[in-house]
């Protein structure tokens, strides 16, 4: 092993800076995919659990399509396959479009679990103190089925966030663009990937501990009103 | 730019014999470190199970692509390149072994604790109280969980495509840009995965509803 680790040419301002770029697109992004998931997700939960027929079937269709289909062959029909029947997206655009779409379908699946775990006598109280359907849903279910999903919510939005790193091929900008922008000017591939490397990794510690006191601080006091 | 024509498709649904076999050999190199991960996860000397969970936290904590670039580059360490074959083999299988091993752990420590008294109290050592006593009972609990990884693992072999590695995607891709017919061509693709993955989620599903049921009784 004779190989010398250069990171010095990695860590000028002009390319970490690049890296820094790439991380606060990679958050910003993660972030609103999560937000818009979680959105979508609770609707189609409740289409899921209590929509007409139809609806239902068409929910779970399109969860399963998505969850036995890889992400990489999603962004490719998003970004290269809809623009042929005229519907052109930009590679940003894109990659929002394709991890919204795969991210609500596991959080569906996670939101339905959650609701399903409320017992059916939580809806019938709701509604025998005069609460009618969606606000014995949003009042009543909803708060507590959040606290059963939190867990597995978080878990999905770090592989959320860590499937992030996929849109580079479509040279969407985040992190992993950046870093294969960085290392094609410097030449130091291995360096940058390590750099690249420790920033997920303390992306994801970040968001872990940002769900452990979102769970502390939503639920603690619930419990003692 | 050419039509595309029928041995095109051939030519795509035969590159799933390559994404067939990355998962099976990356399975099974998977399967390797996560039953040593599982081993290691459940020991009782205290600093063999951090090393396991500082394992399972980094692979579960970054990104696959990124640990496959890592290793393709990483070959340059030894002086020579993995190439894309390797090195998707590699990655895959470290990656999915940090995947099993939690897996595996929690279905080592799903047997309850009792056998493992009884095995110690019968005169037996380490060795044969987990191959004789706790594995083949923890084998049953991870049967359904460990068919539900797979088809991440195969969906994750996609990514070998982006180190180079003609598989199904890389194919479809290769078939894109001569005849650039991406809506038909990724769908195609996109099919093929989900006839491998379903019938596997399906199976997963039911193996869990049996497996409930009989601890039920």
């Amino acid at each position: 092993m004779n190989y010398i680790f250069q990171f010095g040419e990695i860590l000028k301002p002009v390319n970490f800076d690049e890296l820094l770029w790439g991380m606060s697109n990679t958050l910003r992004l993660s972030a609103l995919a999560m937000v818009l998931s979680l959105a979508f997700a609770i609707v189609g939960a409740m289409l899921r659990t209590s929509g007409p027929k139809w609806a239902q079937a068409l929910i779970a269709a399109y969860v399963e399509i998505i969850r036995n289909t890889p992400f990489l062959v999603q962004i490719f029909m998003i970004f290269f396959g809809l623009p042929t029947v005229g519907l052109r997206l930009d590679a940003n655009g894109a990659a929002l479009v394709a991890m919204v779409l795969n991210g609500s379908a596991y959080t569906i699946e996670i939101v339905r679990a959650g609701i399903e775990s409320i017992t059916a006598g939580q809806m019938d109280a709701a509604k025998a103190i005069g609460l009618r359907q969606m606000q014995s849903f949003r009042l009543v279910v909803l708060p507590q089925a959040l606290k059963v999903m939190l867990a597995p919510l978080g878990s999905q939005f770090i592989l959320l966030m860590l499937n992030s790193s996929i849109v580079s091929v479509v040279s969407a900008d985040e992190l992993m663009a950046a870093a294969q922008d960085v290392q094609s000017r410097t030449f130091r591939p291995f360096e940058t990937y390590i750099i690249v490397f420790v920033i997920y990794f303390g992306l994801s510690m970040a968001f872990q501990a940002a769900f452990a006191l979102i769970d502390r601080w939503a639920f603690a006091r619930a419990e003692h009103r | 730019m050419r039509t595309l024509t029928l041995s095109d498709i051939e030519f795509l649904i035969f590159a799933v014999r390559w994404t067939l076999l990355l998962s099976a050999l990356a399975f099974a190199g998977g399967g390797l470190v996560g039953i040593i991960i599982a081993l290691l996860r459940t020991s009782q000397q205290p600093l063999l199970r951090m090393l396991a969970i500082a394992y399972i936290r980094v692979f579960q904590g970054t990104p696959l692509l990124l640990q496959l670039f890592l290793v393709f580059f990483g070959g340059d360490l030894l002086g020579f390149g993995l190439g894309p074959w390797l090195s998707a083999m590699l990655g895959l299988s470290l990656n999915a072994g940090a995947f099993l091993g939690e897996i595996w752990r929690g279905a080592i420590q799903g047997v309850p604790r009792g056998q493992i008294e009884a095995a110690r109290s019968l005169g037996l050592g380490y060795g044969p109280t987990m191959g004789k006593v706790v594995l083949p009972q923890a084998l049953r609990l991870a049967v359904a969980p460990t068919v539900g990884f797979l088809v991440n693992l195969v969906k994750s072999t996609s990514l070998a495509s982006i180190l180079g590695f003609v598989e199904l995607i890389r194919a479809g891709q290769l078939l894109n840009n001569a005849t650039f017919r991406p809506f038909l061509i990724f769908s195609t693709v996109a099919l093929i995965y989900f006839v491998i993955c379903w019938p596997l989620t399906m199976a997963s599903r039911r193996l869990e509803a049996r497996l409930a049921q009989a601890y039920r009784r």
